[in-house]
């Protein structure tokens, strides 16, 4: 087929692809948003496949299909509790096609430039004989541009793999480093840039791998010094940096629809590290370089006790409150709470109460780990509100619960200039009535921060396991 | 050492300071409780009961105050039983410090300590043991009951066979705790009920009770309630004349009439003057909590019930909590226990009378043969005081300079950027040649396409929008289909397993994201 078809269905691709993220503006748009994707996907790789350069289609169709029924069953069979775990998992498989693929532009290129001196140049097809009609510097670009590739993708590689275990508790949620720290991390990155230059002087496989190798050093260190609590930031890093290494590829290849798809992944995954980061108040190198900063003075002082309450308790505070303001977290993840959750919001409902769900940015795993869920449980998304739309409303709420969250609702951020999380938004849960907080016992979050709210007069804890705990109040509120 | 209670010896006081309940959490303390035979019993706790609770019951007032290291008592201790205090001794009760003066001097003779449970500071960690609170909370509920009993009309409107019953309108003056506590007794019996305080930080508390706020038309900067540690304070003679003038309004409407102003150390101010007694409809009630102090209302006789000429009657009443005996010695009981158990941090059984903790040294009104009332002021400051002020409201001027400051600063942001951005690329264009820059364009329009695009994704769809992109960013099959093809095997091989990678990120990715899509709903 001509070269034509390929690049206007690429067209029609790209365009579906934009369509296809701009439609997660709504939730029902997104719903039509997804077929756009799926269309867009199956238009290229068609395009890909019949276009000018492709080989063996019959055997890429195989494997297109295998793959597809692994795909098929892993994503019908996952818990959404586990979706995190997931999707990093997935970004892995992204990074090391792109290294594959980056190996593969290198092999070519010497495949061309030993056919150019055998002068079988005309007998070369496909992506070879791209290559074939390129200049000294363009190869030395197409270089540079497979390097960056190879670069990124394996970082996303093992970055993902490390993400991987630690959201699935396979690997410790610790911030995690080497003696060196950071040093070991620049001195790979210093390493892969002189690997670049001798690549480029000699053209060897040699430096490439080393390369590779220091990348795939880079992205386990570099995760393993992130802390779990900031997984979300990480998960969508990542994410934007499949993206990048599709671009690079693209380059390489010279691909537009992998160029354009691949800015289009990458700056999303920006936007929402970045937009997370804002939301913990933090820059965007001070997660990267793992662990909350030092803070500038001794933590406030925490006065009070922390009174427990028991089911029969926090029952007849539901059963008497009006507004009620369920604040969920990672814990409710952990538990798998979110039926209960569900079940108790709607026979509060069937009360006629006002239940409403307040999500932190950052809360739980992934950015917007704790919407899923709770509509996984269908708890209907029109309750389920942002921070900045039901902070003002908790000093008219009588009840406030939360379940499983910590750093996200402590006082601290506000009223403690010293605390690390000094300025962080958090949910303003303590000017409720009454705040009960479902907790498993008396440990600190993830950042290792004590928290005032749980020392506050009007706080009670709840302590247990969330779904235990929640099935034991469900049994008295009927 | 021994805690004891004495049975209370004023004419008709019905409370107890000790309950079988709070007896044994005191034992759990380490204490050893004692208590003079038949003092529970106007409350409805016999010696039985006591005796139960492991508590030691007593023959005489004499022996029990000889033996117990802590006495607890309800009503302010007579002369009488001063004099039985010893060296060391404490004694945990009402005092009244501000008018007793006979009373500390004979406790710094005797060199005994006295916690007056009135002078409890009112900060949020001292709630549990504040009985003025729980004796007013008592209070407010009993005054309209004792309302509704000389009232001879329903509280709540109802329409029946035999006719139609308006709703009775009650009016409650001092929205503290005891007219909080009215507000919602009356509003729960259905009455229409209006409430009123000097303080305008209370309306939202008395809304959030069910009545509606009495509003003044009043112009003066209200009193700030948190400066005098939530109590009310003088008002100034022309708010005085605009409360007064509001209450006329309201006098030949409301049925019932419940009058809870106090201030501290003052006499109870006079707000229910007699002509709007006189202008009331016959059958309608005035319940004046401040009787004791010398009452709202001028026609109040303390301790009695008087009907006026024009059939109003007023109720002078000062031992609700009295009343209410069972309930009032349990909250009582309670405070206590918590007063002690604070004076008990190791949880040892011995009184650690520790004068630096805020709330035991404001309540400690004799120390060691000292009298240490008044105390000094709090550390902590009773309620938050205003600290934000609420930010300046911009004048239409203010706001337009601000917008158009606003709006330079962006220009300037977006020009800096984008002539970095155009110099970037230019620079870029002078060393990269023709087919580099061709991609190069689609890349940086792309990238600008997605972020223009990603900004408007909701929150809440975050998730979707990761699984989405991860799904599409397996666009790398492309790469790798193109590559196939190609004669070397190891090419064909790596490009296979890219294929194979990719197909599973395809299909998984997007399934995912359709399984989590499909369940979004609405309600």
């Amino acid at each position: 087929m001509e070269l034509g078809f390929t690049t206007a269905a690429y067209v029609v691709a790209a365009v579906l692809f934009i369509l296809s993220l701009g439609g997660l503006s709504g939730q029902e748009s997104a719903k039509r948003a997804v077929w756009y994707g799926i269309v867009g996907m199956a238009l290229a790789v068609f395009a890909t496949l019949i276009g000018p350069g492709s080989g063996l289609w019959a055997l890429s169709i195989v494997l297109i299909a295998a793959g597809g029924v692994i795909g098929y069953f892993l994503a019908a069979r996952v818990e959404m509790t586990q979706m995190p775990e997931l999707v990093a998992g997935m970004h892995a498989l992204v990074g090391l096609a792109a290294v594959f693929v980056g190996f593969n532009a290198d092999l070519e290129i010497k495949n061309v430039s030993s056919a150019i001196t055998a002068e079988t140049v005309k007998d070369l097809t496909g992506f070879a004989a791209l290559v074939a009609k390129k200049s000294p510097v363009e190869i030395n670009i197409l270089r540079v541009e497979l390097f960056l590739g190879v670069f990124i993708g394996a970082i996303t590689f093992t970055g993902s793999i490390i993400a991987y275990g630690k959201l699935s508790g396979r690997v410790t949620s610790a911030a995690v480093k080497l003696p060196g720290g950071h040093f070991l991390n620049a001195a790979a990155a210093i390493g892969s840039v002189l690997c670049l230059f001798w690549y480029l002087q000699t053209g060897g496989m040699l430096p490439l791998l080393l390369m590779t190798i220091l990348a795939f050093f880079i992205g386990f260190h570099l995760i393993m010094g992130i802390g779990g609590a900031d997984m979300p930031v990480v998960v969508s890093m990542l994410n934007s940096y499949s993206g990048w290494a599709a671009a690079a590829i693209g380059f390489s290849l010279g691909n537009d629809l992998l160029i354009v798809v691949g800015a289009l992944v990458g700056s999303s995954g920006a936007i929402l590290s970045y937009i997370m980061c804002k939301a913990m108040n933090r820059s965007f190198v001070s997660v990267i370089l793992g662990g909350f900063g030092g803070t500038s003075g001794p933590a406030m002082e925490v006065e009070g006790e922390q009174v427990a309450i028991d089911a029969d308790g926090v029952a007849s505070a539901l059963t008497d409150a009006d507004s009620v303001i369920i604040i969920p977290g990672y814990g409710l993840a952990v538990a798998q709470a979110q039926q209960a959750v569900s079940e108790l919001t709607k026979r509060l409902r069937a009360k006629g109460k006002n239940v409403r769900f307040a999500i932190h940015p950052v809360a739980g795993r992934l950015p917007g780990h704790m919407n899923v869920l709770l509509a996984e449980a269908k708890v209907p998304y029109d309750i389920v509100l942002e921070m900045d739309e039901i902070n003002d409303d908790f000093p008219d709420t009588d009840v406030a619960i939360v379940i499983g969250s910590n750093d996200i609702v402590n006082p601290a951020a506000q009223e403690d200039p010293n605390s690390p999380i000094a300025g962080m938004p958090v949910l303003e849960c303590w000017k409720a009535k009454q705040v009960f907080v479902s907790k498993r016992g008396q440990g600190t979050g993830y950042s290792g921060i004590e928290n005032p709210l749980f020392f506050k007069e009007n706080t009670r804890m709840f302590y247990g396991d969330a779904k235990d705990s929640l099935n034991k109040l469900l049994a008295m509120i009927d | 050492m021994k805690i004891g209670t004495p049975k209370e010896i004023f004419e008709g006081e019905n409370r107890v300071a000790l309950t079988p309940d709070s007896a044994l959490q005191l034992q759990k303390l380490g204490y050893e409780c004692l208590i003079e035979s038949g003092a529970g019993n106007a409350a409805g706790y016999s010696d039985k009961v006591y005796k139960q609770a492991g508590v030691k019951i007593v023959k005489t007032a004499a022996a029990l105050w000889k033996d117990s290291e802590v006495v607890t008592k309800v009503r302010q201790p007579s002369s009488a039983e001063l004099k039985r205090l010893s060296a060391g001794q404490t004694l945990i009760s009402f005092f009244n410090p501000a008018a007793n003066e006979q009373g500390l001097d004979l406790a710094k003779t005797k060199k005994a300590n006295i916690i007056a449970m009135e002078m409890v500071p009112r900060i949020s960690r001292a709630q549990k043991m504040d009985a003025l609170s729980s004796m007013a909370n008592i209070a407010g509920y009993r005054a309209v009951i004792e309302a509704s009993n000389n009232f001879g009309r329903f509280f709540t409107g109802q329409v029946t066979a035999a006719g139609k019953v308006p709703p009775a309108k009650v009016l409650i003056i001092g929205a503290g705790v005891a007219g909080l506590a009215a507000i919602g007794t009356a509003t729960s019996l259905g009455a229409i009920t209006y409430a009123f305080d000097v303080r305008p930080e209370v309306a939202e508390q008395v809304e959030s009770m069910g009545a509606e706020f009495v509003y003044l038309d009043f112009e003066e900067q209200q009193q700030d309630g948190a400066k005098t540690g939530g109590y009310a304070s003088v008002s100034s003679p022309e708010f005085r004349e605009a409360q007064l003038a509001k209450f006329r309004e309201l006098a030949s409407e409301v049925d019932i009439v419940i009058t809870t102003a106090l201030i501290p150390n003052r006499d109870a101010p006079e707000l229910w003057t007699s002509d709007m007694v006189k202008s009331m409809k016959p059958g309608s009630v005035i319940v004046d909590l401040a009787a004791e102090k010398g009452g709202n209302c001028k026609q109040t006789v303390l301790d009695e019930k008087v009907v006026t000429n024009n059939g109003v009657t007023i109720i002078g009443y000062s031992d609700f909590p009295s009343r209410m005996a069972a309930q009032a010695s349990n909250l009582y009981a309670t405070n206590i226990r918590h007063m002690i158990s604070d004076l008990t941090p190791d949880k040892n059984g011995e009184l650690n009378h520790n004068m630096e903790d805020d709330v035991i040294r404001g309540s400690t009104v004799a120390f060691e043969g000292e009298i240490t009332y008044p105390p000094p002021p709090p550390k902590v400051n009773a309620i938050a005081a205003k600290t934000q002020e609420k930010p300046k409201e911009l004048s239409p001027e203010e706001l337009r300079e601000k917008e158009r400051e606003d709006f330079n600063t962006q220009t300037r942001q977006q020009v800096i950027m984008l002539a970095v951005g155009g110099a970037i690329t230019l620079g870029v264009g002078l060393v990269a040649p023709a087919s580099f820059m061709q991609h190069f364009i689609v890349f940086v329009l792309a990238v600008f396409v997605g972020f223009q695009v990603i900004w408007n994704v909701s929150h809440a769809l975050h998730t979707p929008l990761m699984a989405v992109t991860n799904a599409i960013s397996s666009i790398i099959i492309l790469g790798a289909l193109m590559q196939i093809g190609s004669g070397s095997f190891l090419v064909i091989l790596l490009a296979a397993l890219s294929v194979f990678m990719a197909g599973i990120n395809i299909f998984g990715g997007f399934l995912v994201t359709r399984r989590m899509l499909a369940m979004f709903q609405k309600s």
